[in-house]
């Protein structure tokens, strides 16, 4: 692929912990292009987190360099936008608010505000809740307000953190197909951690294996199913089965 | 959206549920504390009617006291002076509370010296403080207040240092992603979060306050409710000097319930974990 075509360049980024004791990544290199979903799999406590933490600039680098459009991150980009596993909701803020809160800190005029609250909230399909309160909605609900947080501030990059994790199967995959839905009307270069197999092969274009700890890239797989996806036909491809049964041996390797 | 409509729908159908059920227990739990009051009411009827009237007073003779000592205005004309000095320390009490509280869980400096003074002072029993005030302050409405702001200080700021503390990193984390300045973060998250602390800490710290206002009362220049506790003490008006108690009793009810009120509707998703 060409390098104009690159989004994120991750160069020999590492990161320790405890000054030096726990290695979290280890020189990691990787480019994320433009509009693709990249999503990132590997055992847990691979570091997976703490990579999608510095690509936002949470975390520093403990060595090598994260660009963003050729632009080093150092802190959080104003065109990066996160999905957090927790939801990371106000429980104080109403869905609206919610929503609105990366475009109010964003600094834009209130009419715009609402124009762009109003569009997301539509498109998570969460249109007539905006005066409900987190906590009177369903953990799947929650989530969507989440989405709809991060896709409100039109990032180019959005970083998903384990998304889905903290939901029941049935709401998971039906948020899945959601997020096929959403992504096909908003291009937007995705990085997309999970822990799922079958979550990387139905939503991304490329797969990327991280190593257990220390995390470093194990392989990279080229998802080859085309768009727009539906959940139902990719998992009756044999491809599907393939790719799932060459993940599982590359994950197995790293889980002892 | 297909799943959204049904969660809600079937939220709602379980909240309403739920909250029948809670209307049904909440009833039999009033009726059974209504049924004790009114027993033991009943009980001291009938004992303070046998018991000699100088040394008791039966519920029935508090309640015709109660016309005269109200009526007279006299209870009103000691309460003023009592609830002026509480509205001044509590009143200061919480502002100095929450600012030194903030303070604290701000900067890490003031957090470290000070700890040990909070930690001593709020587990010294205030009341031993008091005598030193008076030698400070003298004995006039100016030691009076500064007593009842040491007994409602402490509670307010440990409760609003740990709000503050408390506040989920997450959260915080959150803010900073989307590029919170540091004052938006105190408004969006930090004080939204911290307020049902701080509400607590209110809560405790005013039925400290009314204890120490009649200490205040008793210790210092005897005025006030105070005052009139002892005045009918002495005079061995039973009766009547039931009346400022049981006024006391109503007053430190009602701060107490608000407040409780309060806690809830400041942070409405703490109830609602509760509820489930």
């Amino acid at each position: 692929m060409a390098s104009s075509g690159v989004k994120i360049r991750v160069e020999n980024a590492s990161r320790v912990f405890l000054g030096g004791a726990v290695t979290a990544l280890d020189r990691i290199t990787l480019d994320i292009f433009e509009n693709e979903i990249a999503c990132i799999v590997g055992p847990s406590g691979c570091g997976k987190t703490t990579l999608l933490r510095c690509l936002d600039g949470l975390v520093p680098l403990s060595g090598g360099t994260i660009k963003i459009d050729g632009k080093p991150v150092v802190g959080p980009p104003s065109n990066v936008a996160v999905v957090f596993q927790h939801f990371g909701l106000f429980p104080w803020k109403t869905v609206y608010a919610n929503t609105a809160y990366g475009v109010k800190l964003a600094g834009l005029p209130e009419p715009e505000i609402a124009v762009r609250v109003t569009r997301t909230l539509k498109l998570v399909g969460l249109e007539g809740f905006e005066k409900a309160y987190p906590y009177q909605l369903s953990g799947g609900m929650q989530q969507r307000v989440g989405l709809a947080r991060a896709l409100a501030t039109d990032p180019d990059v959005l970083l998903m953190d384990e998304p889905f994790a903290a939901l029941d199967a049935q709401t998971r995959e039906i948020l899945q197909e959601e997020t096929l839905r959403i992504l096909e009307e908003e291009q937007k270069t995705i990085v997309f951690i999970t822990h799922s197999i079958d979550e990387a092969l139905l939503l991304g274009d490329r797969v990327i294996v991280l190593t257990a700890r220390p995390g470093r890239v194990k392989d990279i797989l080229p998802v080859p199913f085309p768009r727009p996806r539906k959940l139902g036909t990719i998992r009756a491809d044999p491809a599907f089965g393939e790719l799932r049964a060459r993940l599982w041996d590359l994950l197995r390797q790293e889980i002892r | 959206m297909p799943d959204g409509a049904l969660e809600l729908k079937d939220q709602q159908t379980v909240q309403l549920a739920a909250a029948r059920l809670r209307r049904r227990q909440r009833g039999k739990d009033s009726a059974i504390r209504i049924g004790a009051v009114a027993t033991i009411l009943v009980l001291w009827e009938i004992v303070g009617r046998v018991v000699n009237p100088l040394l008791f007073a039966s519920p029935s003779r508090i309640v015709s006291a109660a016309v005269y000592v109200v009526g007279s205005g006299e209870l009103w004309k000691y309460m003023s002076v009592s609830l002026k000095v509480f509205a001044i320390g509590v009143s200061l009490g919480t502002l100095v509370g929450i600012i030194v509280g903030i303070a604290m869980a701000r900067f890490r400096l003031l957090d470290l010296s000070l700890e040990p003074f909070t930690i001593a002072l709020y587990s010294t029993p205030a009341v031993a403080l008091v005598p030193l005030l008076v030698v400070w302050f003298g004995t006039g409405d100016k030691a009076k207040s500064v007593v009842i702001f040491f007994f409602a200080l402490f509670p307010i700021l440990i409760n609003t240092y740990q709000g503050v503390k408390n506040v989920d990193p997450r959260l915080l984390e959150v803010s900073r992603s989307f590029r919170s300045t540091e004052r938006a973060l105190w408004f969006d998250v930090i004080i939204p979060a911290s307020l049902p602390f701080i509400v607590a800490g209110l809560r405790l710290g005013i039925g400290r306050a009314l204890v120490g206002m009649v200490i205040a009362d008793l210790y210092t220049a005897v005025s006030g409710i105070g005052y009139l506790i002892v005045k009918y003490a002495q005079l061995i008006q039973m009766d009547r000097q039931f009346v400022p108690v049981v006024i006391l009793s109503l007053l430190g009810v009602t701060l107490v319930q608000t407040l409780r009120w309060l806690e809830i509707k400041v942070a409405p998703w703490q109830q609602h974990g509760r509820d489930e």
